[in-house]
C-alpha cells in the first residue's frame, strides 16, 4: 500500500499532476465543451461527481471482488461497466427526484462514459496502490483538477473570440498551442509535492 | 460480374485508406484520441507500440462490430460495442505484459485507455454498424494508420528535440549531443506534446485549405 498523505493526494493531483497538463485525460470533452464558463462548471461538476463515485466503488470492486478472485486482468471491463452503470443510474435518479439538476446536468452524463479521465483515475488508483480512502481523495482531486482545467481554458476561449486567429490555426491547433502555455504555468507548481 | 465487383471494391478500399489516413485524419481533421496521442509521444518505440494496438483494436472491433451488426439491440448498442473494444484492448494488454514487459510499464494505463479512446469507439459506431465486415476491417485498419502516422510524427520530434537522441527499439540513429545540442527537457515534458501537435494539426490545416483555396 502506498502512504502518501491524503492532503499530498489531494493538492498533487490538483495542481502538481493536474489530470488534463500533466496525464493528457479527458482531452476530448476537454476540446470540445470548453468554449463557454457556465457549461464548463457543468460538466466538470458532473466528472468530478461520477469521477469521485466510481473511483470508489471501483477500489471496492477490484480488491474484494476481482482479486481474491484472482480476475485482475478483466479490470479494464468491469471498470467501464461500473463507470457506464453508475452514469445511467445516476441519470435516472436524478431525473426522478431533481429535475432541475437534471436539465442542468443531464446533457452532460452520457459523455461522461466516454471522459477517459474517469477511467484513467480508476486505472492509476490500481497502479499505485491506493487505499480507499486515498483512492477517493484521488478521485476527488482528479475531477476538481480537471475542473480547475476546463474553466481556464473557457475563460480563454471567451476572451479568444475577440481575437483574430490565423484561419489555419483556429480551432484544434490554437487549442493545443493555449493548453501547452496552461500547462506550462501549471510545471511551476511541479517540485512543490512528489505524487 | 464478379470482375465488376472486385474493381468496385478495389476502388472502395482506396476511398476508405484515403480518408482514414489523409483527408479525414482522425488526429488533426477529426480531432479525436488525443489523450493517448499526447500522453505517449515522448518516445518513438512508444509512439509505434501504441500505434500498433490501435490498429489492431480498431481492425479486430471494427469486424466483429460489423458481423453482429445485424443481432445487435439497438439499445444495448453501446455497451455491446464498449464489451467488445474492451475485450481486444485486454487481449492486447495481456500479449504485451507476457512478452514486452518493460513496454508495458512504460505505456503504463494508457493501453487500457484505448478502451475510451473516441477513434475506436467512432469507427465502431458510425462505420462499423452501416457496413460489410470485410470493409469495416479495413477502414478500422486505414484509421490506425492514420493515428499513428501523428503518433510518430509528433514523437519524432519530441524524442529529437527533448533528448538529442533518436532510439528505436535499442538502436541508436541520430543523436545531437556530440555536436554540442543541449537537451530542451520541455519537450520531453507535457507542455512540448501540446506545442507539438498544435503546431501539426496548425500545418495540416494551412495545407488542406491552401487547397481548397485554389480550387475556389
Amino acid at each position: 500500500m502506498s502512504s502518501t498523505p491524503l492532503l499530498v493526494i489531494l493538492v498533487g493531483s490538483i495542481f502538481t499532476n493536474n489530470i488534463i497538463f500533466a496525464s493528457f485525460l479527458g482531452m476530448c470533452s476537454f476540446m470540445a465543451v470548453s468554449d463557454k464558463i457556465d457549461t464548463a462548471i457543468g460538466l466538470g461538476s458532473a466528472v468530478t461527481f461520477v469521477m469521485v463515485a466510481t473511483t470508489a466503488i471501483n477500489y471496492l470492486v477490484y480488491h474484494y471482488i476481482l482479486v481474491p478472485l484472482g480476475l485482475e486482468f478483466i479490470s479494464y471491463i468491469i471498470f467501464i461497466a461500473v463507470i457506464a452503470a453508475f452514469v445511467q443510474f445516476v441519470e435516472m435518479f436524478v431525473e426522478r427526484f431533481s429535475p432541475g439538476l437534471y436539465i442542468a446536468l443531464g446533457i452532460f452524463l452520457p459523455l461522461i462514459t466516454v471522459n477517459c479521465a474517469i477511467l484513467g483515475v480508476s486505472l492509476f488508483m490500481v497502479l499505485r496502490n491506493y487505499n480507499f480512502l486515498q483512492s477517493t481523495v484521488f478521485g476527488l482531486g482528479g475531477g476538481l483538477g480537471w475542473t480547475l482545467a476546463i474553466m481556464l481554458m473557457a475563460g480563454l476561449r471567451e476572451k479568444m473570440g475577440y481575437s483574430n486567429v490565423p484561419r489555419p490555426l483556429k480551432g484544434a491547433a490554437v487549442i493545443m498551442l493555449v493548453t501547452g502555455v496552461l500547462a506550462m504555468a501549471f510545471m511551476g507548481f511541479s517540485g512543490i509535492i512528489n505524487l | 460480374m464478379s470482375n465488376n465487383l472486385a474493381a468496385g471494391q478495389k476502388i472502395k478500399i482506396r476511398d476508405i485508406f484515403a480518408d482514414g489516413v489523409y483527408r479525414f485524419n482522425p488526429i488533426t481533421v477529426q480531432v479525436l484520441g488525443i489523450c493517448s496521442a499526447l500522453a505517449v509521444t515522448n518516445r518513438v518505440d512508444n509512439a509505434v507500440v501504441m500505434g500498433g494496438a490501435l490498429i489492431f483494436v480498431t481492425a479486430f472491433s471494427s469486424l466483429l462490430v460489423s458481423i453482429l451488426r445485424k443481432s445487435i439491440p439497438l439499445r444495448i448498442r453501446m455497451i455491446v460495442e464498449v464489451a467488445i473494444i474492451a475485450t481486444f484492448v485486454i487481449l492486447f494488454d495481456q500479449f504485451l505484459k507476457a512478452y514486452a514487459w518493460n513496454m508495458s510499464k512504460q505505456l503504463g494505463p494508457y493501453v487500457g485507455l484505448i478502451i475510451t479512446n473516441c477513434i475506436v469507439m467512432g469507427r465502431a459506431e458510425a462505420f462499423a454498424t452501416q457496413n460489410t465486415p470485410l470493409t469495416s476491417m479495413f477502414d478500422g485498419i486505414a484509421n490506425g494508420i492514420g493515428y499513428s502516422i501523428v503518433l510518430i510524427l509528433v514523437a519524432l520530434v519530441r524524442e529529437i528535440i527533448g533528448s538529442g537522441t533518436l532510439n528505436i527499439f535499442g538502436t541508436q540513429i541520430l543523436t545531437l549531443l556530440d555536436i554540442g545540442y543541449t537537451k530542451n527537457l520541455l519537450f520531453v515534458l507535457a507542455p512540448g506534446a501540446f506545442f507539438t501537435a498544435g503546431f501539426i494539426i496548425w500545418g495540416v490545416n494551412a495545407i488542406t485549405n491552401t487547397k481548397e483555396d485554389a480550387n475556389e
